[in-house]
């Protein structure tokens, strides 16, 4: 080795270690690889086993019923997930979109405003809430866990409040605004284009756009990312506004979907929807996620309560199914990162 | 007469996924002596102790304890055995008191259900006499760093022990300190307890112990009494060859006169640096010496803009460097390398690509800020050869590589926004000799460029090696410069030490 050697003698080797650097593992390969891919082959096997199960099961009124069920859910999932990625995590997703609803529909109801402008400032106030979360975390510096925890109570005591605890009827809101809930293009119902054409959108920003990719530089690592310049308490604050935004489209869709609004609507949702998420590869401890696996972490679940209530099991054993599945979920994906660690 | 053997180990190795840390081993300890160990970073020493200490398990060889083979499976186990062990880096619990700390082993194994904390203050206030004025009342946050160590080192003295391991301990300590420490080794070591020295400093060593050990690269090379060996021999012998052929040749004399690139006057911030001035000239690499909590890496974060506010001027290249964020010091080319490389480099569970590429997202997106993935892979491959980086796929979690490697990966990614001035925290800590020397070679080669480089170090031979200057930071201030002949070790470490008051007396 010479000793005035320069960094272009050192690339020279690199030249000969080029063939170890560009050996890419095949699509298929990679793809076994992908949890999406075990996901899948559990909802098929679900879905092939159920079939014969049940004859009602794979008819299109049953596909159609659970798409829906977790279609709206769905949109929840996506907020959790990009938020699970920045390292935080929110309990009052269930609450807040439960508000969503009891303000747009109070507005409706008691003020005569108009059920569109009705619905834009309850999305603006959930988004506002979760700008207050994003505060309380990033600038007081408190945990995502208490503030959120908080958060869901006072919302759900707000609800309770609007309405006196009574869901409030909204037998008038027009047919073009129940159509966003109800109405369907074809055969395909209005809420689930808007679950895909949001699954589409999230998860190719989520991959491409460098706006993403600074959540996943934080949730993987706060100060690695503070020391690549990187706000890491601006993307906290944004993480935390967009999953409460989303609970408030949530909370629209659903109304227009019930014809009312629900003070007691989605108690428990959170544990669901983390659930879903962490089933698709979110990581409690930030910087792991994908919205696909999070989705089909949303559509397994889905499938199970489905299948349960198809098979007359009885609902209070479905929650202790969904648990022992998520159980199970994380328990696999720990043992396998261990192992490839 | 040859005091008889305490401990032997043969042929011991252990790897860790691809990294053979250790390769057939062979080491003997003595009853009663002080063994000093020497050896780069990334040499095998730390994997050694952590065998010997029972919190790693060798994959082969023999480990005999007074004759008799032994398994130790686990720190309590070495406990019991006789094993004590004093980290480098400190590990106490800072909300309790620093008796409580002392003797967390024993109130662990304590039987009653009620702490005494009147007679665990007196004990400990006995151990602490003969190191320091500590209070053993004290909450362990309260304490500078240096006293911290000294805890640490009476943590260990209370546990009644064979053997005693001390990683680095005068890193963060005076000489003064460091001389009572020494005190206190010896008569240990009358009492028939055996020591394992692991420390940079040779002047330590061959004034302090009894024997010394030498390894590279995994492998046990050399065992000497130190009055059979010069200073110069080990060091040969840590390297594997010649010194002079280990760093990259340095500016040559004429060259020197560099414009002034970097001008710090008068910085300071609320309280860990005051008053800090000094030039970087281009072309020349500059050192950063120092204790362990003097104020080096703050100083360096500060300019950055990383940490804290500053006062004071800084000029780069004849303009004032006005930055608020590190985001702006970034913009304008200033970076630092952090020396924490797990904990803050890089991020571990992330791609290699996605890593090289975040300083800078801007650099490998298109319109609408999407991210290219082919633009981003290509600088990744770039980078990669020009600091020769050894890895399976870009697309490989950091996690997947050796430390040398993860630290290309935090070098790459400073390179990837062309830097005019970089700041290296320890950049060779937890690195292999091989590969520490490409990253002198580098550095010296940015230097060369023109790229302003600062490097921070403990081990006072990389920076007589590397650098052309090193400033040397006493409690947060420039307590002296050193370059040419004077750059030895005695001169930094008594620029690093002497408190004022002996200094009048000096």
């Amino acid at each position: 080795m010479t000793t005035g050697g320069s960094m272009y003698s050192a690339a020279e080797h690199g030249l000969h270690d080029k063939a170890e650097v560009a050996e890419a593992v095949p699509l298929w390969r990679r793809m076994l690889r992908m949890r999406e891919t075990g996901l899948i082959v559990i909802i098929l096997a679900l879905f092939i086993g159920m079939s014969f199960a049940s004859p009602y099961f794979l008819t299109w009124a049953n596909i159609r019923a659970m798409s829906m069920a977790f279609a709206v859910d769905g949109l929840l999932v996506i907020g959790m997930t990009i938020l699970l990625i920045s390292g935080g995590i929110d309990l009052s997703v269930g609450s807040v979109t439960a508000l969503a609803m009891v303000i747009a529909g109070w507005l409706f109801l008691n003020a005569g405003v108009d059920p569109w402008i009705a619905s834009l400032i309850s999305i603006a106030t959930c988004t506002g809430i979760g700008a207050t979360m994003g505060f309380f975390v990033t600038r007081v510096g408190l945990h995502h866990f208490i503030v959120s925890l908080a958060v869901m109570v006072i919302a759900r005591g707000a609800c309770l409040l609007g309405t006196g605890g009574r869901p409030l009827g909204l037998y008038t809101l027009p047919p073009e605004f129940k159509f966003i809930g109800q109405g369907a293009i074809g055969p395909i119902p209005i809420v689930i284009i808007i679950f895909f054409v949001a699954v589409i959108a999230f998860d190719f920003m989520l991959r491409r756009t460098t706006m993403f990719r600074r959540v996943f530089y934080t949730g993987s690592n706060k100060k690695a990312a503070t020391y690549s310049g990187i706000n890491t308490k601006k993307v906290i604050f944004l993480t935390t506004t967009l999953c409460s935004t989303l609970c408030g489209i949530a909370g629209i869709i659903y109304m227009a979907r019930f014809g009312s609004a629900q003070p007691t609507f989605g108690v428990g949702l959170e544990l669901t929807v983390i659930a879903a998420a962490v089933i698709g590869g979110a990581s409690l401890n930030g910087g792991s996620g994908t919205i696909l696996g999070a989705i089909l972490g949303v559509i397994l679940l889905s499938v199970v309560s489905s299948s349960l209530a198809l098979l007359d099991v009885s609902v209070y054993w479905q929650d202790i199914i969904r648990g022992s599945i998520l159980l199970a979920a994380v328990t696999i994906d720990h043992l396998l990162n261990k192992k490839r660690s | 007469m040859t005091p008889p053997v305490l401990l032997q180990i043969s042929n011991l190795s252990k790897s860790f996924g691809p990294v053979r840390a250790l390769k057939g081993v062979d080491f003997v300890l003595r009853k009663g002596e002080i063994h000093a160990i020497a050896g780069e970073n990334g040499a095998g020493k730390s994997t050694l102790m952590n065998i010997i200490d029972g919190i790693l398990r060798p994959d082969g060889g023999e480990i005999r304890l007074d004759g008799a083979p032994v398994r130790i499976s686990s720190p309590a186990v070495a406990q019991r055995m006789g094993i004590g062990f004093v980290h480098q880096e400190i590990a106490l619990c800072p909300d309790v008191s620093v008796a409580e700390n002392i003797f967390m082993a024993a109130t662990n194994a304590s039987r009653s259900f009620l702490m005494d904390y009147k007679s665990l203050n007196r004990k400990a206030a006995e151990v602490l006499r003969q190191l320091s004025d500590i209070e053993p009342a004290t909450m362990v946050r309260d304490l500078p760093i240096s006293k911290q160590q000294l805890v640490e080192i009476a943590k260990a003295l209370t546990l009644d022990c064979r053997i005693l391991i001390l990683d680095e301990p005068t890193a963060a300590l005076t000489e003064a300190e460091a001389q009572l420490l020494f005190g206190i080794m010896r008569r240990l070591a009358d009492q028939g307890i055996s020591i394992i020295y692991i420390s940079h400093r040779m002047v330590e060593i061959f004034d302090n112990c009894d024997r010394v050990s030498v390894f590279r690269d995994g492998t046990h090379v050399v065992t000497h009494d130190v009055g059979d060996i010069t200073s110069s021999d080990v060091v040969n012998a840590m390297v594997g060859r010649e010194i002079s052929e280990l760093y990259p040749p340095k500016q040559a004399e004429g060259d020197k006169t560099g414009e002034v690139m970097l001008a710090v006057r008068g910085l300071s911030d609320a309280n860990r640096f005051h008053d800090v001035s000094f030039d970087l000239r281009r072309g020349e690499i500059l050192g950063v010496a120092g204790l362990i909590g003097a104020g080096r890496s703050e100083i360096v974060k500060g300019i950055c803009r990383l940490e804290g506010e500053v006062s004071g001027s800084i000029t780069l290249n004849g303009e004032p460097l006005d930055t608020r964020t590190y985001r702006e010091s970034i913009a304008k080319g200033v970076v630092y390398l952090s020396e924490d490389r797990k904990g803050d480099g890089v991020f571990l569970d992330l791609p290699i690509d996605a890593n090289v590429s975040a300083l800078r997202l801007g650099q490998v997106a298109r319109r609408f800020g999407l991210i290219d993935a082919e633009m981003e892979a290509g600088q990744a491959e770039r980078l990669g050869r020009k600091l020769n980086l050894k890895c399976g796929s870009l697309a490989d979690p950091v996690s997947s590589l050796s430390g040398g490697n993860q630290q290309k990966v935090a070098l790459a990614k400073m390179l990837s926004v062309n830097p005019q001035l970089i700041f290296l925290d320890e950049p060779t800590r937890g690195v292999d000799v091989g590969a520490k020397s490409e990253i002198h070679r580098i550095l010296r080669d940015l230097a060369n460029d023109g790229v302003g480089i600062v490097v921070i170090s403990s081990e006072l031979p990389e920076l007589i090696g590397l650098c052309d200057r090193v400033m040397v930071v006493r409690e947060g201030t420039i307590s002296g410069e050193v370059s040419g002949a004077d750059m030895t070790e005695e001169n930094m470490m008594h620029l690093a030490s002497v408190t004022g008051v002996q200094e009048e007396t000096a």
